[in-house]
């Protein structure tokens, strides 16, 4: 297989990546959960954070940046971030939606759930809209069978949702102002 | 409603916080295991019980435990598997979003029976405001002095952390997770050796699923003898059956295990019948991974015994007629369900979460999804349901880990029980174009008998 760079994945010319203070500060306490020659374990929980702090997704010089703080190869981070399918590797709207789709779900309406939202934002499962707001995503099992069907956005999960709640929340994202993101302190 | 040995507290107002768990006789196992018991009798309580590991495979977990090496001067590990992807199940999440100290509290003795003094919960990415929860409850334990060092004044200390992971239904079997606890790829590992000798770092470690170590609390309290008088023969205790699907309470239920299958469906304690009055067709009893059983199956067993909800008798008949208990995610379908839609779904299900390191498994769950697809867009052919067997076939066994058999058992089991309504697929391409054809026009089930 060949790279083939695309404005997503170039190292050259690509937006640069620093995590904040707040955010190293939170990685270096990650870190101190495992044996320091066990390092790499934190990898994950830090991709977490630095996707948090790049705008919902890794970039190439947010993932090398993670690299460089656990001192490891650049491909040892790239190979996790693509194995994992909460990690995105190019950009994704504000309010990323995830409709679970699996038979649980399905058999309590998520495929009306999504074709709803779809029709309403114009897009298709895997599309982010043209103003960057939202991204639909049809999602395997959440493990939220019991109050299906459901979205998740960020952290929060939105459940048994008919298609009036649906359209309440995509307006109440819509005048909101924040990301949501997965590592989100919620109430809950 | 039987007797509720972890869900008893769970709707106590503050319930979450440290201060109304230990009014409820929260940590009372702790006190009682570090205070009055040795290490091995933590073990010998455990073993009495007949606990059976609650994630899905159902392994005794005393005997788990006592598979741990203890080379000396090497550190041990517990890791509690919080990963719980397993569609149909989610009696961990509302077992930890509401009650974190209950888990919090099974930990301590767990890990004083082992001697493992750090112990990492892995919790599904998804799972982020929960592990928020949990790190909460965590900080509370550490400073009334639950968990540290030298805890109640014992001389043993007990680190706990939790790990977030990043959405991958792999990492649910246990070397896999193990993998990505490390850092890496989740891509379960070939055993031996076994994470009892060689798991997290290569040092020895246990993996328990996290309604297993909850269920260590009362066994702590009340003693094993006591948990093993719940329940029938080999199936013991009580158990978590998340219920979903086409019922009118969803919901998560604890159950002593025995309660007949036909009660749990139909008792206003438990599911409280199929929603809409409409006639049951089939419920898969034990996650997706378990094979399907129609409704002539599910409340009679082929020799046609009750069918109760226990490991024994949920796979009674093998896969012949059976199913299994497996992880308690307990869905049911109504007579509008289309069982080949249902089986196009789990095989996309399957082909999206195969690590891929095993061809069978890469491939052929890919195959299956794209068959399934030709058969629920009218596009397949009835010789493809053969095919569609053969592959299945080869897949199971094949594989470094069980997700192979997973992938094709739910597949196999549905061909077996519904080949009808495969048939028709191929027969009706017109038909089956609309994806709601099976809610306008039920495809009729022919006679069958399972007896003898």
């Amino acid at each position: 297989m060949q790279h083939i760079p695309t404005p997503h994945n170039a190292t050259a010319g690509a937006t640069p990546f620093s995590l904040s203070d707040a955010g190293l500060a939170e990685c270096r306490a990650i870190m101190a959960r495992y044996p320091e020659e066990f390092a790499k374990s934190a990898l994950i929980p830090i991709l977490h954070i630095a996707q948090t702090e790049n705008d919902g997704w890794l970039s190439v010089p947010a993932m090398d940046a993670v690299a460089k703080l656990l001192g490891i190869q650049y491909i040892e981070v790239y190979e996790v971030a693509t194995f994992y399918s909460m990690f995105n590797l190019s950009p994704v709207g504000k309010h990323v939606l995830e409709v679970c789709h699996t038979v649980p779900c399905m058999l309590r309406g998520a495929d009306d759930v999504i074709a709803h939202i779809g029709k309403r934002l114009g897009i298709k499962p895997g599309e982010t809209t043209k103003d960057g707001l939202f991204t639909l995503k049809a999602a395997e099992c959440l493990g939220s069978c019991g109050t299906a069907p459901m979205l998740q956005c960020g952290a929060k999960y939105h459940e048994h949702l008919t298609i009036e709640k649906v359209d309440e929340l995509i307006e109440k994202f819509r005048s909101g102002e924040k990301r949501n993101n997965y590592t989100d302190r919620i109430e809950a | 409603m039987g007797r509720q040995l972890l869900l008893e507290h769970i709707n106590k107002p503050g319930i979450r916080g440290l201060e109304a768990y230990r009014a409820n006789g929260g940590y009372r196992s702790v006190e009682k295991a570090l205070k009055t018991m040795t290490p091995e009798a933590v073990l010998e309580e455990v073993k009495k019980s007949g606990l059976r590991g609650r994630g899905g495979a159902g392994f005794p977990t005393g005997m788990k435990w006592s598979f741990l090496a203890k080379p000396e001067g090497v550190p041990r590990y517990l890791v509690v598997n919080a990963d719980e992807s397993e569609p149909g199940t989610f009696k961990d999440r509302y077992l930890m979003e509401r009650i974190p100290h209950l888990l919090i509290e099974g930990i301590v003795p767990s890990c004083f029976a082992m001697g493992a003094n750090t112990c990492y919960i892995y919790i599904r990415g998804e799972y982020f405001y929960v592990a928020r929860i949990l790190e909460q409850a965590i900080a509370e334990a550490y400073a009334a002095g639950w968990l540290g060092k030298n805890i109640l004044g014992s001389g043993f200390d007990l680190d706990v952390y939790v790990h977030v992971g990043a959405g991958a239904y792999i990492c649910g079997e246990e070397t896999a997770l193990l993998e990505s606890l490390e850092g890496k790829r989740g891509n379960p590992r070939i055993k031996p050796p076994f994470p009892a000798v060689k798991g997290l770092w290569q040092r020895p470690t246990v993996v328990n699923n996290v309604e297993t170590i909850c269920a260590v609390v009362p066994i702590i309290n009340d003693g094993g003898e006591e948990y093993a008088k719940i329940g029938i023969g080999k199936s013991t205790g009580t158990k978590l059956i998340s219920a979903s699907g086409h019922i009118n309470k969803p919901g998560v239920y604890e159950i002593e295990l025995g309660v007949p299958v036909e009660e749990f469906i139909n008792s206003d304690a438990y599911c409280g019948g199929i929603s809409g009055g409409r006639p049951l067709k089939a419920c898969i009893p034990g996650g997706s991974s378990v094979p399907i059983l129609p409704a002539e199956l599910l409340y009679r067993t082929a020799k046609f015994e009750m069918r109760l909800m226990t490991y024994e008798s949920l796979s009674d008949g093998g896969f012949q007629t059976g199913s299994m208990l497996g992880s308690g995610g307990f869905y049911v379908m109504n007579d509008t369900t289309c069982i080949v839609r249902a089986t196009w779904n789990h095989s996309r299900f399957y082909h999206h979460e195969s690590c891929g390191q095993c061809s069978p498994c890469r491939e052929g769950t890919g195959w299956m999804e794209k068959i399934l697809y030709r058969f629920e867009h009218g596009l397949a052919r009835t010789d493809d349901i053969d095919l569609l067997w053969d592959v299945q076939r080869r897949i199971e066994g094949n594989t470094i880990c069980p997700f192979g058999d997973a992938a094709a058992w739910p597949v196999a089991a549905s061909i077996r029980h519904f080949r009808h309504e495969f048939e028709y697929h191929a027969t009706h391409p017109t038909k089956v174009k609309d994806p709601k054809h099976c809610e306008k026009e039920p495809i009729p089930y022919p006679e069958k008998s399972y007896a003898g």
